[in-house]
């Protein structure tokens, strides 16, 4: 058994902000109780959670693990390894591996890799279509036996707005959520940054924010059609965020994540450098805010990371020919806290609550710290200071706009199934 | 004014003395280009390696005609000869050259930045000959120096520049440049080519878009013409027709300038699309100037760059006749 003990325990999913001693039996919390107040069996390990936080795993709704198929940029191993030190428990991965997970056995090759060399917990999300090329329907109530948890053709949208709409009816069947890449690829075709000023300045080809509110609208207008859940990923712009909650309002069942780099920066922090490069690109100053006031106001379920490593041979290249996307696990907490909490913009237990309680709800689950729960927990400090070492990092990726960023507070210890999988 | 330039990416960043400094320099080259020897010895043992990743004429055989009169030594690369069609990286490209051990490398890419990025890299001066979509320096040099030859000065002009302003490195480098001299910016063409965006790209500089030609001639000094690219005119689809209707610059709609105002084109010119060969071939145009005045511009840049040279180091060969351009400097 493993005692957490001392720690100020931050629930959102029971509105918990108190000083608790976790005890772990294993895969499941065995019992939680005021300080010194928990009856520990001999031989327990005991954590000592003084002046940390103590939180509910954290969940990644969004990540690429890359394996199958490009394990050169990172595998299920190194992937997860990232992950525990950004102190997630559990990452759901993107379905566009090669092959692309459109079918149960890829999906349970995929499992048994995170079983087997696997730190955090790995939830698959299953192709939307065969092959993500928007024909057909992938065999997603077989990838559901297996074990997906939503389905995607991230990268890019479901095709067609008529298949959106079958896979939208045919998930609503299965209570699946169907997670869109939003964006209309004809408004978005060549560009490698949002359109603006700075694009412009640049000589960057731009897209337009259109090219992701036009899909969201789309989207929502066929969520109300059928029923059906439906999650936009990466949510960057405003006219898209406006779009969620008119159907929030409208009691749809929408949901939305964004993610640290989109909170962070904007386009202007752009240069000729690819680690700025990823879709939906860094967006406007006013879309950020938007988002900031989103994460605050409740419109924002989730914070997820878009982890997306590509080895360095193929992103240290032209900007135009570099591909899409950043390391995201390791500073999404810290970002988080820099950009969320310690600016004052919404209070620590929002933060925890779009990193546990937000993404479980999105995926249908509960995360709670609480008796016969599962054991995963996420241990941080607000307060450290750290800085972020590319070189140090666990990932075969190097592509982080963040490298020597310096922070106040982050990730300490990550505990899954019982086991401290990271510790700092 | 100390500034050793390492390398010429881009006319953004530089300051109004900074680029009054580059213009004062290629005067004497200038004065080179009309004597019946043009070839000095400045250079000599020196090599300047052309990489052209993108297919282009005048701009490569201008850099190389300026490296050779510079007494310096040149090496091309030719993205046709090139073997990034192999799969090699643009870097490893670049590193393979520099291992040959030029002085500096002049580049053209079809990416914006990818001078920037290939800079990053290595520790020769890298100058940008034309960078996608974003600046082509010595252009909007050569430019400045063939306005101010004409106009006498380059201060508080009113320039238009017409066409596809949105893809157009000429435009960019032009706008950053006479910008910084008080020169008021009016860009026009069809709105695709001319999104709002252009108006904040110089934050200091008054640039407005307008859509008609007739109101974006009247009371202009400067007219600068872009090459219409036809390979531009499939997207979006656009009728070379209705572009010559609206658009194209004709002796009739060229009369709202001011008298005296001046044409330029970056070359290459369409002849009978975005301008008429009496306008052209007229009075008013400079373009063969231009390209004269870019073998100096491109001359005094490498002179700068390799010998490292300052301010206060003009080149001996040339400080008799730099005299009398001392005080030229707008």
């Amino acid at each position: 058994m493993l005692l957490i003990k001392n720690g100020r325990v931050i629930d959102p999913a029971t509105k918990t902000d108190a000083s608790l001693d976790v005890l772990l039996d294993g895969e499941k919390i065995k019992e939680v109780g005021p300080a010194g107040k928990v009856a520990v069996p001999q031989g327990t390990e005991v954590f000592d959670a003084s002046e940390l936080i103590v939180a509910p795993g954290f969940i990644d709704l969004h990540a690429h693990l890359r394996e199958p198929g490009q394990e050169s940029s990172e595998t299920i191993e190194t992937g997860t390894r990232a992950a525990a030190r950004g102190g997630f428990t559990a990452v759901c991965c993107m379905p566009n591996t090669r092959p692309v997970n459109d079918n149960a056995s890829v999906t349970r090759f995929i499992l048994d890799r995170a079983k087997a060399g696997g730190s955090v917990r790995v939830w698959p999300i299953g192709a939307a279509s065969v092959g993500s090329k928007g024909e057909a329907i992938a065999e997603i109530a077989g990838m559901k036996e297996a074990g997906i948890v939503a389905v995607s053709d991230d990268g890019k949208p479901i095709a067609t707005a008529k298949l959106t709409r079958q896979v939208m009816d045919y998930c609503r069947s299965l209570d699946l959520p169907v997670i869109e890449h939003s964006e209309d690829v004809s408004l978005a075709a060549g560009a490698v940054m949002r359109e603006g000023v700075t694009s412009t300045r640049l000589g960057l080809r731009g897209m337009p924010a259109a090219a992701e509110s036009v899909c969201v609208t789309r989207d929502v207008q066929l969520a109300e059609l059928t029923g059906a859940r439906l999650h936009v990923a990466h949510l960057s712009a405003k006219a898209s965020l406006e779009q969620v909650r008119w159907a929030k309002s409208r009691g749809l069942r929408v949901s939305c994540e964004v993610t640290p780099h989109h909170f962070t920066l904007i386009d202007e922090d752009v240069q000729y450098d690819s680690k700025f490069k990823m879709n939906p690109p860094l967006a406007a100053r006013e879309d950020r805010e938007e988002l900031l006031a989103g994460l605050a106001d409740g419109t924002v379920d989730a914070i997820a990371t878009d982890h997306a490593p590509h080895e360095p041979a193929l992103k240290d290249v032209e900007f135009d020919r570099a591909p899409f996307g950043i390391l995201g696990f390791e500073t999404a907490l810290a970002l988080a806290l820099e950009q969320l909490v310690h600016s004052g913009r919404i209070p620590l237990m929002r933060m925890v609550e779009l990193f546990t309680a937000g993404p479980a709800r999105v995926l249908g689950i509960e995360r709670k710290v609480a008796a016969s729960q599962p054991s995963d927990l996420t241990i941080f400090s607000v307060n450290h200071s750290w800085t972020y070492h590319l070189k140090e990092s666990p990932s075969k990726s190097r592509n982080s706009p963040f490298d020597g960023r310096a922070f106040k507070g982050g990730p300490i210890a990550t505990v899954v199934a019982g086991r401290v999988v990271h510790k700092q | 004014m100390s500034t050793k330039f390492r390398d010429l990416l881009a006319l953004e960043p530089l300051t109004a003395d900074e680029l009054g400094f580059l213009l004062d320099q290629s005067k004497p080259f200038q004065e080179i280009q009309k004597h019946p020897l043009k070839k000095l010895a400045t250079l000599r043992g020196k090599t300047v390696a052309l990489a052209f990743f993108e297919t282009s004429t005048r701009t490569r055989i201008s850099f190389g005609a300026a490296a050779s009169r510079l007494g310096a030594d040149t090496m091309n690369l030719q993205a046709e000869a090139s073997s990034l069609k192999k799969g090699e990286t643009l870097l490893d490209t670049v590193f393979n050259l520099n291992a040959m051990k030029p002085d500096c490398l002049v580049m053209r890419h079809a990416a914006s930045g990818a001078p920037h990025y290939v800079a990053r890299h290595l520790d020769i001066p890298v100058v940008n000959a034309g960078d996608g979509t974003h600046e082509h320096p010595s252009q909007g040099l050569l430019d400045a120096l063939t306005i101010r030859d004409r106009l006498g000065t380059i201060k508080n002009l009113n320039v238009t520049i017409l066409g596809d302003i949105l893809h157009s490195r000429v435009a960019r480098s032009n706008i950053h440049l006479l910008g910084k001299f008080g020169c008021k910016f009016t860009l026009c063409g069809p709105a695709m080519w001319v999104p709002r965006e252009l108006e904040k790209i110089a934050p200091g500089t008054p640039i407005r878009c307008v859509y008609r030609i007739e109101g974006a001639l009247e009371g202009a000094d400067v007219i600068m013409m872009l090459r219409v690219q036809t390979e531009r005119l499939n997207d979006p689809p656009l009728s070379a027709d209705d572009y010559i209707l609206l658009y194209q610059l004709n002796p009739e709609r060229l009369r709202r300038a001011s008298p005296k105002a001046i044409v330029l084109h970056p070359g290459p010119i369409n002849r009978g699309i975005e301008i008429t060969p009496e306008v052209a071939d007229g009075p008013q145009s400079c373009v063969l100037e231009q390209v004269t005045n870019g073998v100096a511009v491109r001359m005094a840049i490498l002179y700068l760059l390799i010998s490292g040279a300052t301010e206060t180091d003009t080149h001996p060969a040339l400080q008799v006749k730099s005299k009398e351009s001392a005080n030229a400097s707008d």
